[in-house]
């Protein structure tokens, strides 16, 4: 996902640009406190992983691979403010010494990548957190819901800068349809991965996970594993309902979303243009019934229904094995 | 009695988890000498020489470099009068060229401009490793960043030379050109190694650590002939090693 | 996105453009693009204007075309995107070779494709003939946080590193068979991932202590390199120049 220079117009680089340096200004002052003088070379060297894990691939199915982003694991092995940090310096270094990004694009490149994995997926976990038990078992399930969902979060992103942005004439909910519909996948693997990996360290190191460091000693030996399996399952069942409602945007006719909206007194008329051409790139509304209801169901339904799938399908997991008296989370 | 290089009276040391790494260490180091620390892997070495620039703070006793004693308020002078050579170059090689790294240690010291480029040179020429100047470290071989790793240590102009196995993963004539400049360098040294005949050929004293403690100090052939001495510290001599055979033929210092 | 990165773009020469100071270039080069991105896809003749320039540079810098052309294959997805617009785009249609394309949509398929390539050139170039710790020093030269540069400069340092660390550790479990085809099978790559950070994160702290023992006391020292003069201002705001007058011309004239 490095776009490449041209792909959104000038406004929306600008744009993003600004928010970019914004975060990561607010993001390096308020750091200071916690990146003490030894994090330096500490951010530096878990840059550097991120950076070479980014460039090795995993595999996803039938041998197919996929790669990682890390924003989120960046974020809940450093924290947010110090993982968003390290993963734009990869983007931003990977644009300037590996040409892999455009210069004009580094401000929706890093946004993207950096800035909403990182706190889009921290503020994940921090829900996933809520609702799972306080153990090394459920930071390890929050760590792939988040992960997974950050991916999503991130390819959400994209398409609402191509609604602001768009060079082509391309339909926003395609676009929205499209995007997340290939990154639900790539969103499980990363998930998956991110899960796994934080379980590892947990088991020799739970001190270097800063979104661990609420758990005490017992709950961290509270080890009942995760299987690889549950968590993809649990990761394609929501895929597939995520995939369901946003396929809904993709459609040509969404019938059954116009039908809600005239029920609900939501839409006036089928081609509702009250702001075509005022902020959102031409052609980019062309496509949607009513843009208000596509924009507010679209940013709503994804998160609503990953937090709700994630926790229903986890305890539903869970009733399968001895109950246990947890101390519910804060 | 001259002020010693090194004086470490009574030194503590407990990890977090409780492990007495350092259990009262007693050590005098007269300038000029080449002492070798022997010892058993998990002796406390490595955590001896972190204590020697103040990297680890001491749980109790006192160490004196020269006619500093060390203390929270004088650590920017003895870390320049005490040179540490890690174990494993990769650490203390972080600079993306092996000339920034030499540089570093003088820079921190205030150096600047021709006096900084000046003393770069010294240090790369001591070492015999000018041509490395503008190379990335994690393209030079082992024995290329053991002489790097030496040189941005020998850039502070150091009173005492500290070296954690400088010997470890060398080829033999990496090896010898170590040895050579070890040999040559004119600092006090204390040389913390498993290779014994590095030791009997450089180090006319060795002292084993042993349970965070000297249990031997003395000569080296002395040390290295007495086989129940080394059998106890789990030392061993390496297969055709006969050091009082040799002890004519090492060098003495002048 | 991924496997591409690995491979340093850095050409070694001796070019007028690879002894300009890097935040010359680094300025010229993001103006560049900016008024590339900025000009109207209608002005064909402007971005022909743009790529004739960039020819000229890539010359300059005795960079070979096919290499340039190699590291170009980045941006193949998005160019196959932007063909692909014609025929999935709405409005006004036009009929080629007997297909019925959006207009709007060929304009649009010609704006990505032109500005990404002289975009990805640019970068290609900067990239070829400034090498990575001098791209990151002149970030620090433009006023990028110095924190962000230090983060930045320890990456670069230790990321061939852990990229061969986490390549060993890929080919030791191949050669014990392991040869994962679906995600569930992948529990062994994540696991020696994470084992791999905990190496890296212990590196960081021993990193720290390195620098400790050679006087760093929290900010990195100038270490003395070249500053950007006037005359590699002069050079540099050629191209951006060039780049605003063209952009000007075309915006203006279309």
């Amino acid at each position: 996902m490095h776009a490449p220079d041209g792909f959104l117009n000038a406004g929306t680089a600008v744009a993003t640009g600004a928010v970019s340096l914004g975060v990561i200004g607010t993001a390096v002052r308020q750091s200071k406190a916690t990146l003490k003088e030894k994090q330096v070379p500490l951010a530096g060297i878990v840059a550097a992983f991120v950076f070479a894990a980014q460039m090795f691939n995993f595999p996803v199915a039938a041998g197919t691979t996929g790669h990682l982003l890390g924003g989120a694991l960046a974020a809940i092995l450093l924290g947010p403010s110090v993982g968003a940090i390290v993963v734009s310096i990869v983007v931003v270094v990977q644009a300037l010494a590996f040409a892999d990004g455009g210069l004009t694009a580094l401000g929706y490149n890093v946004l993207n990548m950096a800035i909403v994995t990182a706190f889009g997926g921290w503020a994940l976990y921090r829900l996933f957190r809520r609702i799972l038990p306080n153990t090394a078992a459920g930071v390890v399930a929050a760590t792939g819901l988040a992960g997974g969902g950050s991916v999503i979060l991130s390819s959400m992103a994209f398409s609402l800068e191509w609604l602001f942005g768009a060079t082509a004439p391309i339909p926003f909910d395609t676009v929205l349809g499209a995007m997340v519909g290939v990154h639900l996948f790539i969103g499980i693997g990363e998930g998956v991965i991110s899960g796994l990996a934080i379980g590892a360290i947990l088991v020799a190191r739970p001190d270097l996970v800063y979104g661990a460091r609420d758990l005490d000693r017992a709950q961290m030996r509270d080890r009942t594993p995760i299987r690889a399996r549950t968590l993809m399952i649990s990761g394609i069942l929501v895929a597939l309902v995520l995939g369901t409602v946003v396929s809904q945007f993709a459609a040509d006719s969404p019938d059954g979303l116009e039908r809600v909206a005239a029920d609900t007194g939501f839409a006036a008329s089928a081609q509702d243009h009250t702001l075509d051409g005022f902020v959102f790139a031409d052609y980019a509304t062309s496509g949607i019934g009513n843009e208000t209801l596509s924009l507010a169901i679209a940013g709503a339904a994804g998160v609503l229904i990953t937090l709700l799938v994630g926790f229903g399908l986890f305890t539903a997991v869970r009733s399968q094995r001895p109950r246990r008296k947890q101390p519910s989370g804060a | 009695m001259t002020t010693p290089a090194l004086h470490i009276q009574g030194l503590q040391f407990a990890y977090p988890d409780g492990l007495q790494a350092l259990a009262g260490v007693d050590l005098r180091i007269e300038s000029g000498e080449r002492v070798a620390l022997l010892g058993p892997n998990g002796a406390g070495k490595t955590t001896l020489a972190l204590h020697l620039n103040g990297i680890k703070e001491a749980a109790g006793g006192t160490i004196t470099i020269g006619d500093l004693l060390l203390s929270e308020d004088n650590l920017s002078e003895i870390r320049r009068r005490v040179g540490l050579v890690f174990q494993d170059t990769d650490d203390q090689l972080f600079m993306p060229t092996v000339g920034e790294d030499v540089a570093f240690g003088p820079a921190n010291l205030g150096l600047r401009g021709a006096d900084l480029g000046a003393r770069v040179d010294e240090a790369l020429a001591a070492v015999t490793a000018s041509e490395l100047k503008s190379r990335p470290p994690h393209h030079l071989s082992g024995g290329e960043r053991r002489r790097a790793a030496l040189a941005t240590v020998l850039a502070m102009r150091p009173d005492l030379l500290v070296l954690d196995e400088p010997s470890s993963g060398l080829d033999p004539a990496a090896r010898r050109e170590l040895l050579n400049l070890l040999r040559e360098l004119a600092i006090t040294q204390i040389i913390i190694t498993h290779d014994l005949p590095l030791a009997l050929e450089l180090c006319e004293r060795s002292v084993i650590l042993d349970g965070g403690a000297v249990v031997a100090d003395g000569p080296t052939v002395d040390i290295l002939t007495d086989t129940r001495l080394l059998e106890r510290h789990r030392l061993e001599l390496p297969f055709g090693l006969d050091p009082a055979a040799v002890r004519d033929l090492i060098p003495r210092r002048a | 996105m991924g496997a591409g990165h690995a491979h340093a773009l850095y050409v070694h020469e001796h070019t007028l453009l690879h002894h300009l100071a890097p935040e010359a270039k680094l300025a010229a080069a993001f103006l560049f693009v900016i008024a590339v991105a900025l000009s109207p896809p209608q002005a064909i003749w402007a971005f022909v204007a743009f790529g004739t320039a960039l020819l000229f540079l890539v010359r300059l810098a005795r960079v070979r075309l096919r290499f340039v052309a190699g590291r170009l294959l980045v941006i193949v997805p998005f160019i196959l995107f932007a063909l692909f617009i014609p025929f999935i785009g709405s409005g006004e249609q036009t009929e080629v070779l007997g297909m019925s394309l959006s207009v709007e949509g060929l304009w649009s398929m010609w704006n990505i494709i032109a500005k990404a390539s002289i975009g990805a050139t640019i970068s290609i170039l900067l990239a070829a003939t400034t090498e990575i710790p001098d791209i990151v020093r002149g970030m620090g030269r433009l006023k990028v946080p110095a924190v962000l540069v230090s983060i930045a400069t320890f990456m670069i340092r230790y990321l061939e590193v852990i990229a061969g660390e986490l390549g060993r550790m890929r080919v030791a479990m191949t050669a014990r068979g392991y040869d994962p085809r679906w995600l569930w099978q992948a529990k062994p790559i994540a696991a020696s991932a994470g084992a791999l950070f905990i190496r890296s994160y212990e590196r960081g702290e021993r990193v720290y202590d390195a620098m400790l023992a050679r006087g760093y006391t929290g900010a990195m020292p100038d270490l003395g390199h070249r500053h950007a003069t006037g005359r590699d201002w002069a050079i540099a705001a050629a191209l951006p120049a060039f780049g605003i007058v063209v952009a000007l011309a075309a915006g203006v004239l279309t």
